[in-house]
């Protein structure tokens, strides 16, 4: 393990990205995700790795280029933020039926309108049905960690599905920090080399992307799901195998000073550790709280949310998107079906907050904590914290 | 944990700054963060970037509100919004050829009241020196770095050194003259 | 072949379609209910119903003359109105030419 160096965190999920021998790429810049496709451009013209840089004129065509390349057999990446990932859209849902193991990083950013270039989660939310697997980093050091569990996830012949790594767009992105890089021969060590299961060449034909007929449809729709699902367990291995060989734990569900906890809050994203430094003051001031944060988006993981409520009396859901005339924050409305039937459920408050790159401060974690017993009093869904009335 | 604001212009460099402080920080081991204020960085625009250097892990990734050091990198922004939050304990850097007490009557006359340390340094007239521009965000690292001492000057050598290449010396060179020109009142 | 899978158990990683060339055991002539009937005398060789035929299933013979692979016609028609030496007449199914 070398010592930290200090990195944009765009800079170095490029850097891990490159460490992951990786084959082909094809980026269309877009802030907040920019230096990313930047920084890989670079690494890939210099030489440094041995892979191709196809430079594409859209997002669509960025995704639909190396799900080209991962027919073939190549190991690949792309990288988008919020509108670039709503013109990849059409495309989206059909590398995860193809079933190829594309890795994609993801700088979330506000979708417009108004125009915003800032950070929320309303850009994967939206592609939240399309069925790659989501996973979410808190910090710089967890992106870089996630790009390189991101390979080893995707292509693992029980999984087969792409996956995005979340990363908040400017919150992390834009962020000089410390990040401590795994040696070439400990990302090796970790990730074997792609062996897919199926590839195009001419030697032995094969079609993909097929046509299914109503007759069939429904089966293949089982079939992902199905793995989809199945998907969780070998995430989780993964992560242990990670923690075995780095020390650094991942799990789908994060735990903090939950041990007797009466309130917990629950966050996705970068806002978790901000939070973490809310619930040490509440703490010393002998408020019963503990913190959760999510890891894993896509599959959700029902069954850790559960377990990690238990004993809890009350329940703050922060969610940095809305479903505008729904349920509420989309965190939340997982939690809320995922708890529906449980016997001894904690009363859900749910907040939504950090929309658009308003900042999320200390204070804030403090409030809504604070203020949740008379939050439950009002009988909404979800409230829109901060918002001036 | 030192918390500093940068108040500058697009184009001035700040967000340049602040990395090369955490990048330098980080390489002496100790935890850091830097980062612009996440605006559409325009050229001239006033625009804000931040640094946090702690002993111990940072996990706030808020802004920050009540920086310990604020640093100004063009005396026309001198007004409320570079003194807001500031610690009364703190230091305000400015790169002025103006003396601290006509900053503070500056201040004062702008609505802005502030009674904490002031540092001054005329750092654009180094930077046209050393630099032949009047860009002078390398420059006020050096009043930074000798009012907090938050990294030894030579750490900053090799970040400069990476991100400026040929004119890196003269960069370095500037920094070391606003290093030892501050002045602290 | 069974025609589709049982259970969604039996549906290929991805769709994939790993056998080359299957559509051949699909025969799609059933379809027709006219048939392509060429006149050697009027025919010039040109090749354009060869290249029409949008089942591909048009081929030259030895002798230079093409017909179609009853098997798989459709009976679209399509290379009886690109002929343009009118060599090439639909025939309804049943009926001798």
């Amino acid at each position: 393990m070398t010592k930290p160096v200090g990195m944009e965190v765009a800079v170095a999920a490029a850097e891990a990205v490159a460490l992951c021998n990786i084959d082909v790429a094809a980026c269309y810049p877009i802030t907040p995700n920019t230096h990313i496709a930047e920084h890989l451009a670079d690494i890939i013209a210099d030489g440094r790795i041995d892979a191709e840089y196809i430079t594409v004129e859209s997002e669509h065509s960025a995704l639909s280029a190396v799900m080209g390349a991962s027919g073939t057999g190549a190991r690949t990446f792309t990288a988008t933020s919020s509108q670039g990932l709503m013109y990849m859209h059409e495309i989206l849902p059909i590398t995860p039926a193809m079933r190829l193991p594309v890795v994609m990083g993801l700088g979330n950013r506000a979708v417009s309108g108004p125009i915003n270039i800032w950070n929320d989660h309303s850009d994967i939310i939206m592609q939240r049905d399309s069925g790659w697997l989501s996973i979410f980093a808190d910090n710089g050091q967890e992106a870089v960690d996630m790009f390189i569990q991101a390979f080893k996830i995707a292509e693992h012949p029980d999984v087969l599905l792409p996956i995005n790594v979340n990363m908040d767009g400017f919150q992390l992105t834009h962020v000089v920090e410390p990040i401590v890089f795994p040696t070439q021969a400990q990302v090796n060590k970790f990730l074997p080399p792609y062996k897919p299961f199926a590839s195009l060449h001419p030697d032995h034909p094969l079609s993909m992307g097929t046509l299914g007929l109503p007759e069939i449809y429904t089966e293949a729709v089982k079939a992902r799901d199905v793995a989809t699902v199945n998907a969780k367990k070998v995430i989780v291995q993964i992560w242990q195998e990670w923690e075995k060989q780095f020390g650094r734990k991942y799990e789908p569900v994060m735990t903090y000073k939950t041990a007797g906890a009466e309130i917990l809050i629950l966050t996705m994203g970068s806002m978790g550790e901000t939070a973490e430094v809310a619930v040490d003051a509440l703490r010393k001031k002998g408020v019963k709280v503990g913190l959760l944060k999510l890891k894993l988006w896509r599959p959700f993981p029902f069954d850790e949310i559960r377990k990690a409520v238990r004993g809890a009396k009350t329940l703050v859901v922060t969610d940095r998107a809305l479903s505008y005339g729904g349920p509420g924050g989309p965190v939340c409305s997982e939690i809320r079906a995922a708890l529906y039937d449980q016997p001894n459920r904690p009363e859900i408050v749910n907040y939504i907050i950090g929309l658009g790159g308003r900042d999320v401060r200390v204070e804030d974690f403090m409030k809504m904590i604070e203020g949740a017993p008379k939050a439950k009093k009002s009988g909404d869904a979800y409230q829109i914290y901060g918002v001036r009335e | 944990m030192l918390e500093i604001r940068w108040h500058g212009r697009g184009g001035q460099g700040a967000v340049t700054s602040v990395e090369l402080l955490a990048m330098a920080a980080i390489d002496e081991g100790k935890f850091a963060q830097g980062f612009p204020s996440f605006g559409p960085e325009r050229r001239g625009a006033p625009v804000e970037a931040f640094n946090r250097v702690d002993t111990k892990q940072i996990k706030i990734r808020s802004r920050i509100y009540n920086p310990d050091v604020s640093v100004v990198l063009d005396e026309s922004q001198i007004g409320p919004a570079v003194v807001a939050g500031l610690k009364p304990s703190g230091t305000l850097i400015v790169n002025t050829a103006k003396k601290a007490g006509e900053v503070r009557d500056l201040l004062k006359k702008k609505n802005a009241d502030y009674a904490g340390k002031i540092a001054t340094v005329d750092a654009t007239a180094i930077a046209w020196h050393e630099l032949g521009v009047p860009i002078t965000n390398t420059t006020m690292l050096g009043a930074l770095l000798k009012v907090t001492n938050v990294v030894k000057l030579d750490a900053l050598k090799e970040p400069v050194e990476h991100r400026f290449g040929r004119i890196a010396q003269k960069n370095l060179k500037a920094l070391r003259r606003a290093y030892d020109e501050v002045q602290v009142r | 072949m069974k025609k589709w899978p049982e259970t969604w158990k039996e549906y290929n990683t991805g769709g994939i379609v790993f056998e080359p060339g299957n559509a051949r055991s699909f025969k799609t002539g059933p379809w027709r209910s006219l048939r392509p009937v060429w006149d050697n005398s009027k025919c010039i060789k040109c090749g354009v119903c060869y290249i029409f035929c949008p089942e591909g299933c048009v081929q030259e013979g030895p002798d230079g003359f093409f017909a179609a692979d009853l098997d798989y016609c459709k009976g679209c028609g399509i290379c009886a109105h690109e002929c343009w030496p009118s060599a090439i007449s639909m025939i309804e199914e049943g009926q001798e030419s």
